[in-house]
């Protein structure tokens, strides 16, 4: 911070503390602050995505395909190649898929399919890519992404078409259950570089308020749900 | 360096703006889009009421408790291995940015959709200095072509009809075919995806504004539907975030209360399609993400508010909700209202930025209706904040003459009551008799601004005083 930006810190900081007539170091005020920070308690959380574990699954498939992504689900990690396989030749897409590090999805069988694999982060080559969520959000259809090696951010927003693979045991309620988790991740108060929250294709209604698919984003979104 | 305000003409930008047929026709998208999408989302969500009730509580919580959150949002962001700069102005916040830049000898700057940088003028002075500034939301890209400024703050070129964007491109994008074909949306889409998928991949530095600052572990965050704001932030070896002090928001799970009102009041979706939560730069082992991570927090007037009765305003999370459902926007567009914020959240707020001597006719231009606050996520009495305004006006002596003169000649016989009923009652025979045959006027003397538009009914002879009492003896 420059000797400028550190006089307009302590200007802006004075200004709301003459606005407010406070001091900053009312004890009161402090620990109210320090406590809800420490605590963050719970806002309401709406009762929709409150449903035992197997009715989450279902909800969140219903969810992402209203806002249309396309959702399928796999008996095990085995059958996510050939799942993606057949995504990709059904949509008469290329069978090549840009991944990440992740370790669950190299252990995938991949030699089983025709598909042509390249790791790494996408350089804005890439037709189609692959990644793992770190979490799903019922309520909404939302997939958690996390960045890293393992699943570089620059996949889930420069290919034509994400494939995103979910365990089903990863799927939760609610934004709250996200934030847990990351809270147990990472401890309290610590995130990773980049959450990416994901609900959909990407769209664009800047035009006459029509909704269009694929604006700067993916194209296509498709999920797939690993059931054990 | 901020954008000139055309607010003193707000009558002459609303007439030009009533005869416009590009821009009538554009509006009714707006109007046919939004609201209807809202209601839909809200009738699916039974607990939007009470969620409502919480995000004002939050709000007012932060807003009593600023200067601390501020405090421990930046130490987050330095501890994350980020940068915060504090700017006063304007001037301040430009300054900022063009020294980032220059300190990394960029050349080019995309940008993600931001009302800061529009209350800033942040391209402008970009562009003096020699960088190229890149729009990258598709709206925010339309409107920079055509030179323009948002009309709306999340549909920007909401005022811009398709055959508009089509010779726009045609005018802009010479090096592509002159016989391609741009007459449906997609297409229109389709172009400006390639040619902004360039400029992502050559930015230098990245700007994004900001829908929330969390307190909790220095983490700014964006909601954007089309995914440009990612590119923007992800690509370039910088970013910068943009954002007022009152984004700030303690925790995650207070986040989590704003995101599930935000979308339903601004697009009617249950969670916009992109939600990112960035903290500080690239990490050991990434393979992605910018090298530095910048934060501006700009206050520009905004410390003022709080303690006054327009603290209120500073509760706003910018979902554009209370211009969907405003009669007079949805009559005359964003851009008559002359600054940054248009509808009735820019009635309140721009007075309060750039002075209402500059700008009161905005919390004038409002029928009390009331529409505004009913949809407001965060429960903003908007229609009593422009009443303030327009008291405030008053007391300032900045009314004009002949509203003063009719304010002083009603009060005058106001506060003499029987001088009041006999002066209505000729008044009501007389235009009784007048208008009988008609049954409306016209023309009126002293009421063109009426007659102009519509017809004025002839009264039945009768104050309402004297029917009342009337119907009392009865």
């Amino acid at each position: 911070m420059s000797t400028s930006t550190s006089t307009s810190r302590a200007d802006i900081l004075g200004n709301i503390r003459r606005s407010l007539h406070v001091t900053g170091t009312e004890r009161p005020r402090v620990s109210v602050v320090a406590e809800r920070l420490a605590q963050s308690p719970q806002g309401p959380i709406p009762a929709r995505g409150q449903l035992d574990h197997e009715a989450q699954v279902e909800l969140f498939k219903q969810e992402a395909e209203r806002i249309f992504a396309s959702v399928v689900d796999v008996a095990s990690v085995q059958d996510v190649p050939a799942e993606v396989a057949r995504f990709l030749r059904e949509a008469n897409l290329p069978a090549t898929l840009r991944m990440g590090s992740d370790p669950r999805l190299a252990a995938m069988p991949w030699t089983d399919t025709a598909l042509a694999l390249t790791q790494g982060r996408s350089d804005g080559d890439d037709l189609n890519a692959i990644s793992h969520a770190f979490a799903g959000i019922a309520e909404t259809g939302t997939l958690a992404l996390v960045s890293g090696a393992d699943n570089p951010t620059t996949l889930n927003f420069l290919p034509d078409n994400h494939i995103v693979v979910i365990a089903a045991k990863d799927i939760t309620g609610d934004l709250e259950s996200v934030w847990a988790r990351l809270r147990t991740f990472q401890g309290k108060g610590e995130m990773p570089r980049t959450v990416n929250l994901i609900t959909g294709p990407s769209r664009s209604g800047d035009i006459e308020q029509t909704m269009l698919l694929g604006a700067h984003g993916p194209r296509r979104l498709h999920i797939v749900i690993v059931r054990d | 360096m901020t954008l000139h305000p055309t607010s003193p003409q707000f009558k002459d930008n609303a007439h030009g703006a009533l005869r416009d047929p590009n821009l009538q026709k554009a509006l009714g998208f707006v109007r046919r889009g939004f609201t209807t999408r809202r209601a839909a989302a809200v009738a699916r969500l039974p607990e939007m009421e009470e969620l409502r009730d919480a995000a004002r509580d939050l709000k007012n919580h932060v807003l009593a408790n600023l200067d601390l959150y501020l405090e421990r949002y930046e130490a987050k962001v330095i501890a994350s291995g980020g940068h915060v700069h504090w700017a006063r102005t304007s001037e301040e916040a430009c300054a900022i940015v063009l020294e980032i830049c220059k300190a990394r000898g960029a050349k080019s700057v995309t940008k993600g959709k931001s009302m800061i940088s529009e209350e800033i003028g942040l391209n402008d002075a970009l562009e003096k200095a020699g960088l190229e500034a890149v729009e990258t939301d598709l709206g925010e890209y339309i409107i920079q072509l055509r030179g323009e400024h948002p009309s709306h703050i999340i549909a920007p070129a909401g005022h811009v009809t398709r055959e508009q964007v089509e010779a726009d491109f045609r005018r802009v994008h010479t090096d592509l075919p002159s016989e391609r074909v741009l007459t449906d949306p997609a297409s229109l889409l389709a172009e400006a995806r390639g040619i902004l998928r360039e400029k992502f991949l050559a930015a230098d530095v990245g700007v994004t504004g900001a829908n929330f600052l969390v307190a909790e572990t220095g983490t700014s965050i964006i909601v954007t539907n089309e995914g440009n704001g990612d590119l923007t932030q992800i690509l370039p070896k910088v970013h910068v975030v943009l954002a007022s002090i009152e984004k700030i928001v303690p925790t995650l799970d207070d986040t989590a209360t704003l995101l599930r009102v935000l979308a339903r009041s601004a697009t009617g979706q249950d969670m916009s399609v992109y939600t990112t939560l960035s903290t500080g730069p690239r990490r050991a082992g990434d393979v992605d993400g910018p090298e530095e991570y910048h934060v501006v927090l700009l206050d520009n007037g905004r410390s003022a508010m709080l303690g006054t009765e327009f603290e209120e305003m500073l509760r706003c999370i910018r979902c554009g909700a209370c211009m969907n459902h405003c009669p007079v926007y949805d009559a005359v567009g964003g851009h008559a209202y002359g600054w940054v914020y248009p509808g009735p959240m820019g009635s309140v707020l721009t007075p309060s930025l750039i002075g209402v001597d500059q700008s009161g006719h905005l919390p004038n231009a409002s029928t009390f209706c009331g529409r505004c606050e009913s949809v407001c996520p965060v429960r903003i009495p908007l229609p009593k904040l422009m009443r303030h305004w327009r008291e405030r006006e008053f007391e300032r002596h900045l009314s004009p003459a002949t509203v003063r003169g009719g304010l002083s000649v009603w009060a005058f016989f106001a506060r003499r009551p029987m001088l009041y009923r006999l002066a209505t009652g000729v008044a009501m025979r007389v235009l009784g008799l007048a208008g009988k045959a008609k049954g409306h006027f016209t023309k009126l003397p002293l009421a063109g601004g009426w007659t102009d538009y519509r017809d004025m009914p002839a009264p039945q002879g009768q104050t309402f005083q004297s029917q009342w009492r009337a119907r009392g003896r009865a």
